[in-house]
């Protein structure tokens, strides 16, 4: 579907719900298209491709809500009696007076910049570039080192294309485009076949990092040989930057307005209060050129806005969305993320472990969860022993135990090296008196 | 990262995009419109289901085998063709009401063709000839010498019937089912007056599968499953806790009752209550007592990923070089069952239209089989085990578990506990992974007690338990008598596809494993 023809189909959607009951309505056709090559002992091993459309219906019907979606968009006698059946399942349920669409002032109305998330060469990119991507990547391994057990490449790109309609005057769409490569190795050592992967990726296919991926992988499976947990004991542990949205997450999912309202966040009534050390600021930007998660407007239409919302520590802001808004009597500021960027700090990984004199470098999570409520969590980790500056050897089968409400007060230090390749930018962090479980 | 593993039971009340709703009147949202249009079954013998099947999706046999011709048409083994209509409901509820709906309906076909054990995969969401050919060509193009395909004469193979059911969801009005989730709501209030919160929802799925594969085999399935569930919030001296509870089955809106209501009220009630006053163990290795039913959990991460053929097949399994080994005590028996009556786990065929079947695969303590799909079974040479499963028209199948389980043992729970001198007993958990080639596991151990002098003395909550998969098999000292299935909204994560599984296990002492907690 062109966007044009979405445009038309969801105004025509937006018209029928109307026309059968509902007071508003809001409108998001999605169309995906998708591919994807993995090869394995120099031949392809799986070849996909895919393309997925759907359209998803918000109904508010005399004070009444409901959401549905389908993916059977081309016969419209078929999608207009979906729609009519909606509203009339939506009557029975109770009413919930602080359901509504967004207050049209907050939309965004257009002239925003291009945020430049869409490469304009998608389609034209040679299939048999793809393939060939993948095998040059297995290739950069291949028969490098004899402890190899298994080598998979992958790569893997997709094109996504929204448009948005409202009844109370929201037109709007948004595109992005993806493309990936990723490396798996498996090495045998005694019983233990350790694995690990290495991934890049762009919004550009031209500017795919391609170099490396296969030794990068490899060389990080090498290094988990020996893997061993050590005697339990608190000690400070860094995250590698590509994880440290590990950590974070459970501390974002805290400030969302329906965790809050629900009682299922450790945060409630802390704007203004200190919750992380002076180390901790992140500021939501939705404007960076090309970053993951730019976006000129949010899941309802509310018009994006770059805020802090942890400063040198400070509860600043939550997200919150026109719902639990109402429900908790607050401006809705968005319910979303788009870019989470940490401030960052001086010092490389490099640099942050020679500063340990005893500690874990954390390389992977396993498992685990936290408790909303209280901010409890454990995770299953593995990693390095740091011991005077060194990693000294590699770690694994540990948990680390402890309360997010204390944790990010611990925070230590931060990295200067950010992970650009998520809409979380996030650097390595150091955390103090973090409880390690081993022997 | 595609070899880890996750398995999550839903605990918090989060609704996304994918959550539904089937509305109110008695057609269907989503049915077809048009008449079928089914012309061409003469000197076929098929079923009234298979013929119902075949209309629901408007194609006929004709039409499956020129599909299947393109599919082959360049030199394939073997090619499979998956339809699947899924309607999906849920109702939810908040602050007291019955206050919100969602519903999805989700349609299409995918074709594999099969070269060795290479996969080429393409999918249509539109089942007419002309797109399905064009999914054939995309998938066919795996392989590259093109060839004459020589029809197969269509078989029709008759699925089992582990869960009928007399109330279809897509018959079952919003009306109906409203009443059931404002009563567990009321409920829950009634029984605890630290009650300060409660979420509750009940999902239903209905989804239709028609199967057709190069061999000539057609085959299809019906399949419900609805999921009830509650979660509520206590408050107590300005101390917050949340607990829940859930069933779910491969049953009809027969399932519903006030007994239901009333034991998933009490358990999530049971679940919150115990976490006030909890503590945290020592940090460190000790003994693990599993309790009967959930704890399945461990089977599920410790061992049953690991035991997937597909990662054996590529040598990246920690079990990949055990088979017909010892690798656990001699009274020690774990099923993989795809045939239990109304589990969550449980399917008619597999979604490759293989027979689904119970299969040991640990006997006696030893190695006895892996968890097959059609290239694993090929590559070993054995029958499969009715494993290959995909989460929808849009996945190619792999091997996947359904319902795993242990067997009761010889001990009992009470003499499994005086064993201990210091460790925890573990009964509730939420979720858990694997790092297949390294054999780490782990699981999420929401609520517990901790064992001191062989006596269960205070709650312990939210830590993480983690170990090496043979060697906490192997750890596995006793198993009481005491097996019982944990029928909870249990689903499985790999390689980016969930699917519906369920756990059991008798209580089982594990000599010592590595507990989150503090100094």
């Amino acid at each position: 579907m062109t966007r044009e023809e979405k445009y038309e189909l969801a105004r025509w959607a937006i018209r029928h719900a109307i026309d059968n009951g509902a007071d508003q309505a809001s409108v998001s056709i999605y169309n995906n298209s998708s591919s994807r090559v993995e090869v394995r002992e120099e031949q392809i091993d799986r070849l996909e491709k895919a393309n997925r459309n759907n359209m998803r219906i918000q109904l508010y019907v005399d004070k009444k809500y409901s959401s549905h979606s389908t993916n059977r968009l081309t016969h419209k006698e078929e999608l207009g009696k979906f729609i009519a059946e909606a509203i009339a399942g939506t009557r029975y349920l109770s009413e919930d007076a602080f359901r509504s669409l967004p207050d049209p002032d907050l939309y965004y109305k257009g002239g925003g910049p291009d945020l430049k998330t869409v490469d304009v060469n998608f389609d034209s990119v040679d299939p048999q570039q793809k393939i060939d991507l993948a095998f040059r990547t297995e290739k950069e391994v291949l028969g490098k080192d004899e402890r190899i057990i298994s080598i998979t490449a992958t790569y893997s790109d997709g094109k996504n294309d929204t448009v948005m309609v409202t009844s109370n005057g929201f037109e709007g769409d948004s595109g992005n485009t993806f493309c990936s490569l990723v490396a798996s190795v498996s090495v045998k050592s005694g019983d233990a076949r350790p694995q690990s992967y290495w991934y890049e990726s762009d919004i550009f296919h031209d500017r795919l990092n391609r170099e490396g991926i296969g030794r990068m992988a490899l060389e990080r499976a090498l290094q988990k040989i020996g893997q061993q947990k050590i005697a339990s004991g608190t000690m400070p542990m860094i995250v590698e930057n590509r994880l440290a949205g590990n950590t974070l997450n459970p501390l974002i999912q805290a400030l969302n307005g329906s965790s809050i309202h629900q009682k299922n966040s450790f945060l409630i009534d802390m704007a203004g209060e200190k919750i992380g050390s002076d180390l901790l600021t992140i500021v939501d930007d939705p404007f960076i050129i090309s970053g993951r998660g730019s976006r000129l407007f949010d899941g309802e239409g509310l018009a994006t806005r770059k805020r802090t919302i942890i400063d040198r520590g400070v509860l600043k802001e939550y997200y919150i969305d026109t719902y639990y808004g109402k429900k908790l009597d607050m401006a809705p500021t968005s319910g979303d993320t788009t870019n989470l960027v940490f401030n960052p700090g001086n010092k490389n990984l490099e640099e942050l472990i020679a500063s340990l004199d005893r500690g874990i470098l954390v390389t992977g999570f396993n498992g685990g969860n936290s408790n909303g409520s209280t901010g409890d969590f454990s995770y299953g980790i593995e990693g390095f022993l740091i011991e005077h500056g060194k990693r000294v050897r590699p770690v694994s089968e540990m948990n680390i135990t402890g309360n997010f409400k204390q944790v990010w007060k611990d925070l230590v230090a931060v990295g200067n090296d950010m992970y650009t390749q998520s809409s979380w930018r996030t650097p390595s962090l150091v955390f103090d008196n973090i409880q390690f479980s081993g022997l | 990262m595609s070899k880890i593993s996750i398995i999550i039971k839903r605990i918090h009340m989060i609704l996304t995009r994918r959550s539904f709703l089937k509305t109110g009147s008695a057609a269907v949202a989503g049915t077809m419109v048009l008449p079928p249009l089914l012309h061409s079954c003469e000197g076929i013998e098929l079923s009234p289901d298979a013929k119902g099947f075949l209309d629901h999706f408007e194609v006929n046999p004709e039409m499956l085998q020129k599909v299947i011709a393109e599919a082959m048409s360049r030199g394939g083994d073997y090619a499979d063709l998956f339809f699947e209509h899924k309607i999906a409901n849920t109702l939810a509820l908040e602050d007291g009401n019955v206050n919100r709906a969602f519903s999805n309906v989700d349609y299409g076909m995918g074709v594999r063709v099969l070269k060795g054990d290479q996969s080429g995969f393409a999918y249509t969401e539109n089942i007419s000839l002309t797109d399905m050919l064009d999914a054939a060509k995309n998938a066919a193009s795996i392989a590259a010498d093109p060839v004459t395909f020589n029809q197969a004469a269509i078989l029709e193979k008759l699925p089992a019937d582990y869960y009928r059911i007399s109330r279809k969801w897509e018959d079952t009005s919003v009306e109906e089912k409203v009443p059931f989730v404002q009563k567990i709501n009321d409920r829950v209030f009634e029984l605890d007056g630290k009650v300060t919160r409660v979420n509750a929802s009940l999902a239903d799925e209905t989804a239709y599968v028609l199967f057709y594969n190069s061999e000539g085999r057609l085959t299809y399935d019906y399949r419900p499953l609805a999921s009830f569930r509650v979660r509520c919030v206590m408050e107590k001296d300005g101390h917050i806790e949340s607990g829940s509870s859930s069933r779910s089955y491969r049953k009809g809106f027969e399932w519903m009752s006030d007994d239901l209501v009333e034991e998933i009220a009490r358990e999530a009630i049971d679940n919150t209550n115990i976490l006030f006053g909890a503590i945290k163990p020592k940090a460190g290795e000790m003994p693990v007592v599993l309790g009967a039913g959930g704890s399945g959990i461990l089977l599920h991460e410790a061992m049953g990923h690991a035991f997937e053929a597909d990662f054996n097949r590529k040598n990246t399994s920690i079990f990949s070089d055990k088979m017909g080994k010892s690798i656990a005590s001699d009274f020690i028996n774990i099923l993989e069952d795809g045939t239990i009556e109304h589990n969550r786990g449980s399917i008619n065929i597999d979604d490759e239209g293989n027979d689904v079947k119970k299969v040991y695969l640990v006997k006696d303590g030893k190695l006895e089989s892996y968890i097959h799909d059609r290239i694993s079974a090929g590559f070993y040479g054995v029958e499969p085990t009715g494993n290959g499963r995909r989460e929808s028209f849009r996945h190619i199948p792999v091997p996947r578990m359904r319902c795993t389980y242990m067997e009761s043992g010889p001990h009992s729970k009470e003499d499994i506990i005086s064993q201990v001198e210091y460790g925890v007993y573990v009964d509730n958990f939420s979720n858990g992974q694997v790092n297949i080639g390294a054999g780490d596991f782990t699981f999420f151990v929401k609520s517990g007690t901790l064992i001191e002098k062989g006596k269960l003395t205070r709650t312990i909550k939210d830590i993480n338990i983690i170990g090496n998969g043979p060697q906490a098999l192997a750890d596995i000292t006793m198993a009481a008598g005491d097996f019982k299935m944990d029928n909870g909204t249990w689903t499985c994560g790999k390689a980016g596809q969930s699917v519906p599984v369920t756990m059991g296990l008798p209580t089982v002492l594990v000599k010592k494993l590595t507990v989150g907690g503090t100094s």
